[in-house]
């Protein structure tokens, strides 16, 4: 595939929300570093994917939606969780496996969960959550709540039943649901042309009579307009799916040898990364300067030594409570 | 009261249900225009509309996903698969996102949905509409599975799992649909099993369809006869009992052999009851094959009573 240039020209957002859009993806990048780094100290174990490189799509959505909206997610979605509200502490204890964790050490990584946040997942079965998606907002919808349902997932999941019968539902009811596709070009290994015969995300919503929009990615500016026009839509007229044009920089797992693409493909996209990219045209129209954007990154970093620090001193939950979330407690 | 069907019964359930909780509807294939597969659920789209007696394409998979996401949104959906055979097609979303959630979540997530479908043989379906495949589903920890086998049971225990916190599974035995029986006003549970007829000689040990065969071999037998109603989380407090008084056990499961309930239901009372044995327990399962569509072969699959009364003779041998 052609790697398209890197996102140039004017942002037009407010000058503070074009920071904050910055401070947000600095913040999932210094996080997710650090877990690169406790995972080879064996602080953290199991699988572990990373995020990086694509930020922008978390970062630019997230803020586009309201505080009693749903989110649901994927393994993937360390910075979603963040960036929803989940606190970087509850974060990093989870994937210590410690209780004090957002899921009290019982899901780790792929299975961050926050009641208060409407962040119900942390979904590691692959088109897990879309089903799930369409039934949140059948209840808001019968319920008469305002909120929309916002459902992350990675192009992967197209190919799944669960893709095709979630679009069929969320049509045919008219549900309020953003289905969010994070398209970064691989299936873990398995390249987006050598997996579906038809390789135009948009155009298989689009065959159940779904309205689409699709959006570079890698430019937060973009993808948070995009997500404001797509919030707003479920809001009002029914389900939208759109497709996120980014791409993955690390390994799908800590697992990964990487053979089934190059080197040269990762650098190229590199180019394109979100928070370089970003903190370039800020800069040049003047809305950033070399020391805010220190100040933001400084408290970036500021955040993770604070979370460690939080997930160190965090406790094991005692093997004698292992059963007590089986069923609900009468 | 007067004697009642086991569908009406399961028909008064799911309107009582409907007609109490303004948070309840049902969905499936079928559940509304074309008045349920099994009409269980006829009439009933005419008295609540499309949005509470909602009918679904042939998505299991799809619909019993979003019956989890209504009811983690705060609605007490009752999902209808078909039968036991199509809930396959919804597996995923019952094992590894109802069943999980809670517990991966640390607490935070209860899944209060319940999801009801056809189980079982006897009516020459053949195999792709027959099996029992219950017992399975008592495999995985975080689901409750009811098997009502009584009309009280067809009529109580759907309000019994709507008021539960977690997923339950319905399994309903069209082999008894037209079987007929008295309501009683007692409250309808979904914790325990029960005897249903005292005796002395053997402890058979049984649950849905069979029940009614298990009840007919006892009679020859002076059995005691014990429905386990619930098979997960099972109750063997009264099996335990039983057995202390009449020494010998006969499981009868309509499951296939090998890894099935019944061999659970076995260890079990070896477990807690092996000195009290005076001969091993037995059982009485399906044959190790796909239902057959011919009437002979089908009874022949089928644990059936003089099976029964044969096992029990076996231990008196």
């Amino acid at each position: 595939m052609k790697v398209p240039p890197p996102p140039s020209g004017k942002v037009g957002l407010p000058a503070e929300l074009s920071l904050a859009l910055l401070a947000d993806m600095l913040r999932i990048r210094r996080m997710e570093e650090k877990c690169a780094e406790l995972y080879s100290e064996g602080k953290i174990r199991g699988f572990l994917h990373l995020y990086i490189g694509e930020e922008a799509v978390a970062a630019g959505a997230m803020r586009a939606l309201a505080p009693e909206d749903n989110v649901i997610a994927t393994y993937r979605e360390h910075g979603h969780a963040l960036l929803r509200g989940v606190s970087m502490d509850a974060i990093m204890a989870e994937m210590y496996g410690k209780r004090e964790g957002c899921s009290g050490g019982r899901g780790g990584s792929m299975h961050l969960f926050d009641a208060a946040a409407r962040f119900y997942g942390g979904n590691a079965i692959v088109g897990g959550g879309l089903p799930l998606a369409a039934g949140l907002a059948l209840a808001a919808k019968l319920q008469k709540d305002k909120r929309v349902t916002a459902c992350f997932f990675g192009e992967g999941a197209v190919a799944e039943g669960a893709f095709h019968e979630s679009m069929n539902l969320a049509q045919l009811w008219q549900l309020p649901v953003a289905y969010l596709c994070e398209n970064n070009l691989y299936a873990m290994g398995t390249a987006l042309e050598r997996s579906e015969s038809q390789t135009d995300l948009c155009a298989k919503a689009a065959s159940y009579g779904m309205a689409t929009l699709k959006v570079d990615g890698m430019d937060v500016a973009a993808v948070h307009e995009t997500a404001q026009r797509a919030r707003e839509y479920a809001a009002k007229k029914g389900p939208i799916f759109v497709e996120l044009q980014t791409y993955r920089f690390r390994a799908h797992s800590m697992f990964d040898p990487e053979l089934y693409r190059d080197k040269a493909e990762i650098e190229q996209w590199k180019t394109r990364g979100p928070i370089h990219t970003f903190t370039a045209r800020l800069k040049a129209q003047k809305q950033l300067t070399e020391e805010r954007f220190l100040e933001l990154d400084g408290a970036a970093q500021a955040e993770v030594d604070k979370a460690v620090a939080f997930a160190e001193a965090g406790t094991w939950e005692p093997a004698e409570d292992l059963t007590k979330d089986v069923y609900t407690p009468a | 009261m007067s004697a009642i069907s086991y569908r009406e019964a399961l028909r008064l359930a799911l309107d009582e249900a409907l007609a109490k909780d303004e948070r309840v509807f049902l969905m499936g294939e079928d559940v509304g225009k074309y008045g349920g597969t099994y009409a269980v659920s006829k009439g009933l789209l005419e008295k609540y509309g499309p949005e509470r007696v909602r009918d679904t394409p042939l998505s299991e998979l799809g619909f019993v996903g979003a019956g989890i996401g209504a009811a983690l949104g705060g609605m007490r959906p009752i999902v209808e698969v078909m039968t036991v055979n199509f809930s396959l097609l919804a597996l995923d979303q019952i094992v590894n996102t109802a069943a999980l959630l809670r517990h991966m979540s640390g607490g935070q997530f209860s899944v209060p949905l319940v999801v009801r479908m056809a189980t079982g043989a006897g009516r020459q379906l053949a195999a792709q509409h027959s099996h029992s495949l219950e017992g399975w589903y008592g495999h995985i920890p975080g689901i409750k599975i009811v098997a009502p086998a009584t009309v009280g049971d067809a009529r109580g225990m759907l309000g019994a799992a709507l008021a539960d916190p977690d997923p339950v599974l319905v399994f309903e035995y069209p082999a008894l649909f037209e079987t007929k029986g008295e309501l009683s006003a007692e409250a309808i549970d979904i914790a325990s099993s029960k005897v249903r007829r005292q005796g002395s000689k053997v402890t058979l040990v049984t649950y849905g369809g069979c029940l009614p065969k298990a009840l007919k071999a006892a009679e020859e037998v002076d059995g005691e006869v014990i429905d386990l109603r619930v098979l997960r989380p099972l109750d063997l407090a009264p099996v335990i009992e039983s057995v202390k008084k009449t020494r010998r056990a006969v499981v009868v499961d309509e499951g296939w052999r090998s890894g099935g309930l019944a061999a659970e239901v076995m260890a079990r009372i070896m477990e807690q009851a092996f000195y009290e044995l005076d001969a091993p327990v037995a059982r009485v399962c399906s044959e190790e094959v796909p239902m057959p569509y011919a009437k002979h072969l089908e009874e022949a699959a089928l644990p059936q009573p003089e099976k029964i009364v044969a096992a029990v003779k076996g231990l008196y041998a």
